[in-house]
């Protein structure tokens, strides 16, 4: 008598790859603009990346009904926040409220893989990681998503961020200037997109620094 | 207002068909400070009067950002005003949430008007004592409504309530029927001389009123107060003309001892005395 198997399963993987780097002063946070589900494509222009407030950005990928379902609950959040507080949530901020969030669904995942980006409360660029039931860490760069695989390992070569574990504690913030790291999110993403199949189309680049939000857009190969 | 062996419960009937309890909390609405509303037929403006327990205390907050689209300036028991108004921003964010839309304002309205009347029908409960006029914008333009702790809400053009709120309603009545083709910048002149009226005297300072305004393609929020001195000003500037010895109008080229006295009387933010906490 083998295990009754489910014959649905609530989630899908509509693909895609995040990627977000942190400066001394700005962060560069990107994501590609395919949807997918399976071998096919649901659309080229869609958007994973979401504004939670001034200063801090979320791209998810995974699951995008559960993405936008999150995005929902973390503006609702927010308003609340600001009618309580009389000002905009800061990064860090944000970033334990968004951790308790996906927490609260321990037992039936939002199936989000998250990068927040944004400016801390001194204007210095940072980024956290996620996974889909809320662990997090704050680190100079990093990226999901299904191409995160090829893109990673190359990050990890061109930015040599410090450890955490490395005392004194160093800066996990990348040396780059905004214009290089923009330029290395556009290359790395050329190259995911040759070999990820559910990378492509587009890549949407939304840049913070003090001077405000900021967005870009480049082609990426369509097949 | 006489004690009555009817006074003592909300679900007691007077012989008169009166709820006392009801009409008695409507009292203290006529008690807090006043605010007043008026409307366009593309803005609302909200202002009220700031009081402060003493010199040494912040104002009390009056006015409420309910949402992008919705505001709120109580008289009365303020603690029920800020509860209320706690309602009324969860409202506004559940409706946005499931139907990504602003909630109408005759919506939010009724809502608040039946939460009021289950006070006026449980004897463990009682009445709100504030009452509220509701600022919004929506699909079918700009509203100002007046809730009472009864449950009643009625639809205004231009309503006052609170104390001497009687000499704005007089002020208001006499002007109403312009207000509809108004300009914003007319309808915030018009707030601000209406809370004049009920001033009686007292010199009108941007530290003792609040203003507020919402309209199309202008989200909710409340004037900054070096804002609402400059238009204070221009008032000045125009009632006194006559009288050129207070003009405050650097510009004129009036005396320079003059000036600086009249100067340090209406300069901007950096009022004497009660200079109210940023809130």
């Amino acid at each position: 008598m083998t295990k009754q198997q489910a014959n649905w399963s609530p989630y899908d993987n509509n693909g895609g790859s995040c990627v977000a780097i942190a400066g001394a002063d700005y962060c560069v946070i990107a994501a590609d603009t395919r949807m997918s589900t399976g071998y096919n494509i649901l659309t080229r222009e869609y958007s994973k990346i979401c504004k939670l407030a001034d200063k801090c950005v979320m791209a998810s990928s995974g699951f995008q009904a559960d993405v936008r379902a999150l995005q929902k609950q973390l503006a609702a959040r927010h308003l609340i926040y600001q009618h309580q507080h009389n000002k905009q949530m800061s990064c860090p901020a944000m970033a334990q409220l968004l951790s308790n969030t996906l927490y609260y669904k321990r037992f039936f995942p939002y199936y989000s893989f998250n990068v927040l980006g944004g400016l801390d409360n001194e204007g210095k660029g940072c980024v956290l990681t996620y996974d889909a039931v809320g662990s997090y860490e704050k680190v100079g760069y990093s990226s999901q998503g299904s191409g995160s695989t090829l893109i990673m390992p190359f990050l990890d070569n061109q930015l040599k961020s410090p450890s955490p574990l490395l005392l004194p504690a160093q800066d996990a913030v990348t040396p780059l200037v905004e214009a290089e790291a923009i330029d290395l999110v556009k290359t790395v993403f050329a190259s995911a997109s040759e070999r990820d199949i559910y990378t492509g189309d587009k890549l949407e680049l939304v840049i913070i620094n003090a001077a405000g939000i900021r967005r870009e857009y480049m082609e990426l190969r369509k097949d | 207002m006489f004690r009555n062996q009817y006074d003592t419960d909300v679900t007691t009937w007077s012989p008169a068909g009166r709820l006392f309890q009801v009409e008695y909390a409507m009292e203290a609405v006529k008690q807090g400070s006043a605010a007043i509303g008026l409307r366009s037929k593309t803005h609302v403006v909200l202002g009220c009067v700031n009081k402060a327990n003493s010199e040494l205390s912040s104002h009390q907050k009056k006015i409420f950002k309910v949402d992008d689209h919705i505001g709120v300036a109580i008289a009365g028991l303020t603690a029920d005003g800020r509860v209320l108004s706690r309602y009324m921003r969860n409202e506004c964010i559940n409706y946005s949430f499931t139907y990504e839309s602003p909630l109408p304002v005759g919506r939010l309205v009724v809502q608040l008007a039946d939460k009021a009347q289950v006070c006026t029908q449980r004897s463990w409960k009682r009445p709100y004592g504030v009452g509220l006029l509701v600022a919004g914008l929506d699909e079918s333009g700009a509203h100002l409504y007046y809730n009472c702790p009864s449950g009643n809400y009625f639809e205004y053009q231009a309503f006052a309530i609170g104390s001497r709120s009687q000499a704005a309603k007089t002020y208001l009545e006499r002007r109403f029927e312009n207000f509809t083709d108004s300009s914003r910048d007319d309808l915030v002149k018009d707030a601000i001389t209406a809370i004049r009226e009920t001033l009686q005297g007292e010199t009108l300072k941007s530290s003792i009123c609040t203003i507020a305004v919402v309209g199309v393609g202008e989200p909710f929020h409340v004037l900054d107060q070096g804002t609402v001195q400059q238009i204070i000003d221009t008032f000045e500037i125009a009632a006194e003309q006559e009288d050129p010895a207070t003009e405050p109008d650097a510009a004129t080229g009036q005396e320079a001892a003059t000036e600086q006295g009249t100067a340090a009387d209406q300069g901007g933010s950096t009022d004497e005395g009660a200079a109210p906490m940023d809130i």
